[in-house]
């Protein structure tokens, strides 16, 4: 598989929300709007890669038998990391992200990877791979915290366009499965489509 | 095995320690600009800060009430305060008070309230907060309208609304029995 394949396929083939369907506490818990998914997107996308580089470079050394917990150590810290540093340089960002940001841990996006491509794969794929799903969980984040806020606030990006309320429900949990269901079917059209 | 995971883990907590060093300080440094941002935003102008903590009458944290002078007179008194009541976790709210008990300004500090309804509390969001600007607990009810109060909810967010008035009466309060004395109160 050429490398630009490997990086491609997170987008839409390979869609870890829309196809994979991995990831969809986060998925659900932060897209109330568009920056919210992006700054999550782009977290979990850090620690996707960080951990696969990591997880790729000691792969021979790690026993069968004690991986996933590997595994785990290796994400959490890197998990930890993204909490300090965004809190110390980013507290906006932290301030409506923070909560969710130790959820990443057990997104199982991000061991799912670690598992199945980085500790079979080499280092250039493994941070290819985990660049692609990263910025591929990112964009779909993104998206579906667009649509939600976009029907819901009747904003995007935090400037709004209308005058008073949108429809609430997308606010809601019940609009993030709502939004995701309609965005899983449209990309099952584009991947019939091709 | 075990010594590969005592590695793994060893050299995590090396590398955790180490970042923890280099954020400790902006973490602070953000955490103290917010607090001070706050308590700039809801008294007058001062040039000295002082700061106790009091117990409050209903609820188990204590408050950190930040009195605020200008040429050694008390001007203000900023309380952080806090509420349980709100639709998704503790709301944390800065309330000013002039010395005679009347609020200056309120602003959030942190909440997790639904985005698009509840977050109305925030200033930028709303000016919805604008309106416990010059409210007098003594003479007005730190209520919502719907329970006799003085205080018009949130539309779609009354819970939210009934737990800001919440902790605002929390902060008063506490003003009240610990702060404000006759000779306060004639300013």
């Amino acid at each position: 598989m050429s490398q630009l394949k490997n990086f491609t396929k997170g987008f839409i083939k390979e869609n870890p929300v829309f196809v994979l369907l991995l990831g969809l506490c986060p998925a659900l818990g932060v897209t109330t709007s568009a920056f919210n998914g992006l700054g999550m997107g782009l977290a979990t996308t850090f620690v996707l890669v960080s951990s696969n580089v990591v997880v790729s470079l000691i792969k021979s050394q790690i026993p069968d038998k004690v991986r996933i917990p590997s595994f785990i150590v290796i994400i959490a810290s890197f998990v930890t990391i993204v909490q300090l540093v965004m809190e110390a340089f980013l507290p906006d960002l932290f301030a409506s992200l923070g909560l969710f940001i130790p959820l990443i841990v057990v997104n199982c996006l991000v061991l799912g990877r670690a598992e199945a491509f980085a500790s079979k794969k080499n280092l250039v794929s493994s941070l290819v791979d985990g660049l692609g799903m990263g910025l591929g969980f990112a964009f779909a984040l993104t998206l579906l915290g667009a649509v939600r806020e976009l029907l819901g606030s009747g904003a995007i990006f935090g400037y709004p366009f209308i005058q008073g309320d949108g429809m609430l429900v997308f606010v809601l949990a019940p609009g993030a499965f709502i939004g995701l269901g309609y965005l899983i079917a449209l990309t099952n059209l584009i991947k019939k489509n091709e | 095995m075990v010594l590969t995971l005592l590695v793994i883990t060893v050299v995590a907590s090396f590398t955790l320690a180490s970042v923890y060093n280099v954020t400790k300080e902006p973490i602070a440094a953000a955490r103290e600009a917010a607090r001070q941002n706050a308590i700039t935003m809801v008294v007058p102008e001062f040039d000295r800060l002082e700061s106790r903590m009091f117990l409050p009458l209903t609820g188990r944290d204590s408050l950190e009430f930040n009195f605020a002078y200008k040429d050694d007179e008390l001007v203000g008194v900023a309380v952080g305060t806090y509420t349980d009541q709100g639709f998704s976790g503790r709301i944390r709210a800065m309330v000013g008070f002039y010395p005679d008990g009347r609020i200056v300004d309120v602003v959030h500090l942190q909440h997790a309230e639904t985005p698009g309804l509840g977050d109305k509390i925030e200033k930028s969001k709303s000016d919805w907060s604008d309106q416990f600007r010059d409210f007098d607990p003594a003479t007005q009810v730190l209520r919502v309208t719907k329970d006799g109060g003085n205080v018009d909810a949130i539309t779609a967010a009354t819970i939210t609304s009934r737990a800001y008035c919440d902790g605002i009466q929390r902060a008063y309060e506490t003003f009240i029995a610990n702060v404000k004395t006759p000779e306060g109160g004639a300013e």
